[in-house]
């Protein structure tokens, strides 16, 4: 049985989506920059692709760009909003559990002469409104937060964020990752006070390679790439036009039957964390689905610290079976680099290498859940048994 | 320009009535090393030199680079071509090479002619004379110095004229296939690869044995040692690598002996299983990366206990050096930036925080009477497993 419980780190791209993609490519290749109808034809895919995700996030089609995924996108909001913006003051905050995407593109900005507050959490994962406020200061001109955390699966509390940011300075840029979020909640920047939010196509059964980035109508933005001048002058280089045609398509899909399909995610999630229950020496971290939102916990991701186990020796014993995880960090023997996130939700210093991440998706099944408990069930003890000694 | 090599070795030629079998080695090496370059090439045996003439269009880096890769070659002189068009043109023609090859040419210079073909008009001497002559008068900043030039111009009439001055150093050692084949213990580290490479430099043929430990090491670590065999085998040529899961020994070894031992009776069963393949496969010994004293496993006692369970040759070609050089020559070699990839291999994975460093061996073999029961077993099952991998 091959079981994929992976799919926060990217998700099998739908076939239908693949289809079109391929038609793209194969037949209506054209470049949509070009004057004859071939152009013309593949124009009108990044129109349908802005039109799509324009519906889905209630912004309109002129707010959105088509990035290289991610990771551009989190790089040309921020780098993007403070070089435009920083005349008015150089200070920025984000939280100590983002993406690199988002913290490397920080420590690159904090070389440039700016500052930034990095926000902590609690010890699921969430930030506090109070620290944001006693972050903010005149010379605030951003802050991003994401929306979901890829690693835990904390939900930050966005809306609220953004509604005591604009208070306390209109001119505060807001800036939302929301790679992990998109997809599984709705997110709509302007009821939410986001500028900036930033998506990613294979996160949601779209291909690798193409991301997104709403960038409201008000906000200033500086280009980090240079060239041809295409999307306005924001972001440079020929469409990817079989990419933003897969990732509409794919947004598309899911927005189909989207509630459905939350409580189904939810439902898997809340099945697999009882089957761990009854385990011994396993802590789920996070949120549990069933308490009170506190800021909540994403329907798809299940971070998990099993006792004793070495997680990546415990990932490797569960691909033998077929099942695919994450490890909670990357770490390896010589050069321990415990995740961030799990470090600052304050996780017990014995269990930050023996944490993994189950992630699911709506191609996953119960059935792949009872096969995965019965696999801990049967190679845990074996995995417990021999151990470093002291 | 260049339109050939001159290869030169340095061991070979002393060698007796077997010279011609390196000489073959070393052609068949240099065959095969350049399969890889752009372009086709005659290697050939002239009056005992190598020379390798481009038949087409060429990459001379490219070429160059693979061609210092293979042992038994102690220097590679690029060599000009020309016809014999009288030595008016060929005066010209050097002076035109002296242009090309040293833009700056406040230098000094001797001129060493060779008369292979008897019948041209100028003898040797008047040859380095008036070519010396011809030279200081197109180029008055250069000076002749006939016991330490600069430059050492090689003029070589045979049927055509070869130019030559430069020397390219190349690995040395001896041509890979003449001294037998022998059996390296690779792991994913920084020691095993410079080992082989260290031992294939004398001309030995090098197989290898990877013992791998799933789920407790990765896919990634061994693909991490197949990519060590790749860039190795550019030097040694294609490499059989023995990959052996190691899982079920090594469980079985924390199970029933004692923690700090641990490693050195894993050892002791590598050591074991790679002689146990060295003999199905034809090697002469078994090569490892050990270094006095590096870590536990490693010291003089230490290795007492894991030398005496095999009877064929270890060698150990590091034994002598410190980390900083094998790493030096791992960087010269290009296996360094794999090596230091972070995966675990499998001696690290269950190693006690002080592992014996002087272990009696009496005490040793009396622990391993612990595994009697199964062990013979868990070792033949990890031999029928092994998976072979042909890397080149």
């Amino acid at each position: 049985m091959e079981v994929y419980f992976d799919n926060s780190a990217t998700t099998q791209v739908l076939p239908e989506v693949a289809e079109q993609m391929m038609k793209i490519m194969c037949e209506d290749y054209g470049n949509p920059s070009s004057m004859h109808n071939k152009g013309l034809q593949a124009e009108n895919y990044i129109r349908y692709a802005r039109e799509t995700m324009a519906k889905l996030l209630k912004v309109t089609e002129k707010e959105l760009l088509f990035t290289s995924g991610g990771t551009e996108s989190d790089n040309l909001a921020i780098m993007g909003a403070a070089y435009a913006n920083a005349r008015r003051g150089k200070h920025l905050i984000t939280t100590q559990i983002e993406h690199p995407a988002v913290l490397q593109t920080m420590h690159h900005l904090e070389e440039q002469g700016f500052q930034v507050t990095y926000l902590p959490v609690n010890s699921f994962g969430v930030i506090r409104l109070e620290d944001l406020k006693r972050a903010m200061t005149p010379d605030t001109i951003l802050v991003s937060i994401m929306h979901t955390n890829n690693e835990i699966g904390a939900l930050e509390p966005i809306a609220e964020a953004g509604e005591l940011i604009k208070k306390m300075n209109p001119f505060t840029l807001f800036h939302v990752d929301a790679v992990q979020g998109f997809g599984k909640a709705k997110i709509y920047p302007k009821r939410m006070h986001i500028d900036m939010l930033s998506i990613s196509g294979h996160k949601i059964h779209g291909p690798k390679g193409v991301g997104l980035l709403y960038v409201g109508s008000n906000v200033k933005l500086q280009p980090i790439l240079f060239g041809g001048g295409q999307q306005g002058n924001l972001r440079s280089g020929t469409e990817n036009v079989p990419g933003a045609a897969g990732l509409a398509m794919a947004a598309e899909l899911l927005y189909k039957n989207f509630d459905a399909d939350i409580d189904y995610l939810y439902g898997l999630k809340k099945y697999f964390i009882e089957g761990l229950r009854e385990m011994e020496g396993v802590r789920i971290n996070g949120l549990l689905p069933d308490e009170p939102y506190g800021g909540g916990t994403a329907p798809h991701i299940v971070s998990v610290s099993f006792r004793g186990i070495r997680s990546e020796v415990l990932l490797h014993a569960l691909e033998e079976k077929g099942i695919y995880v994450s490890a909670g960090s990357a770490c390896s023997a010589k050069k321990p680099l415990p995740s961030a996130t799990l470090k600052a939700i304050g996780l017990d210093k014995s269990l930050l290498e023996s944490t993994l991440r189950f992630s699911f998706s709506i191609l996953n099944t119960r059935e792949e859940i009872d096969y995965t408990l019965k696999v801990l069930c049967d190679t845990m003890p074996v995995l417990r048994r021999y151990t470093r000694k002291a | 320009m260049f339109t050939a090599f001159l290869i030169k070795y340095a061991e070979i030629g002393i060698k007796g009535k077997n010279r011609y079998l390196f000489e073959d080695a070393l052609v068949h090496q240099i065959n095969h090393a350049l399969k890889k370059c752009e372009g086709k090439f005659f290697v050939h045996k002239t009056q005992g030199r190598i020379f390798v003439d481009a038949l087409t269009d060429f990459d001379y880096e490219e070429t160059v680079e693979q061609l210092k890769k293979v042992f038994g070659i102690s220097g590679i002189c690029p060599v000009v071509y020309v016809e014999d068009e009288g030595f008016e043109r060929l005066c010209e023609t050097v002076i035109q090479y002296l242009a090309d090859v040293y833009p700056d040419r406040n230098r000094t210079f001797k001129v060493q002619a060779r008369r292979a073909r008897k019948n041209y008009p100028k003898e040797s001497m008047e040859i380095n004379m008036d070519m010396g002559e011809a030279i200081l008068n197109a180029y008055p900043e250069m000076t002749v110095d006939v016991h330490h030039p600069d430059i050492l111009l090689n003029i070589e009439i045979r049927e055509k004229i070869y130019i030559y001055s430069e020397i390219i150093p190349g690995p040395g050692g001896m041509p890979v296939g003449t001294g037998g084949k022998a059996m390296l213990l690779l792991s994913g580290g920084i020691d095993s690869p410079v080992a082989g490479y260290m031992i294939a430099k004398r001309g030995v043929k090098i197989d290898a044995v990877y013992f791998h430990a799933p789920p407790y090491t990765s896919e990634r670590a061994k693909q991490k040692v197949v990519d060590l065999a790749r860039i190795v085998s550019a030097y040694t040529g294609p490499i059989y690598l023995h990959v052996i899961n190691f899982t079920d020994i090594q469980l079985y070894i924390h199970e029933k002996c004692p923690h700090e031992e641990l490693t050195i009776i894993m050892r002791r069963y590598m050591m074991r299983i790679a002689e146990h393949i060295a003999r199905e496969t034809d090697c002469l010994g078994l090569i490892t990366g050990e270094s006095i004293g590096q870590v536990a496993s490693q010291t003089m006692t230490s290795l007492v206990a894991t030398n005496e369970v095999c009877e064929l040759p270890v060698y150990r070609p590091l034994i002598g050096f410190d980390k900083q050089e094998i790493v030096e020559i791992s960087e010269k070699i290009g296996t360094f930036e794999t090596s230091i990839l972070p995966f675990e291999d499998c001696c690290t994975i269950f190693v006690a925080k002080h592992p014996v460093t002087k272990p009696n061996v009496k005490v040793i073999r009396r622990h391993e009477k612990n595994l009697e029961e199964q062990i013979d077993d868990l070792v033949k099952t990890a031999l029928e497993t092994e998976e072979l991998i042909i890397v080149e």
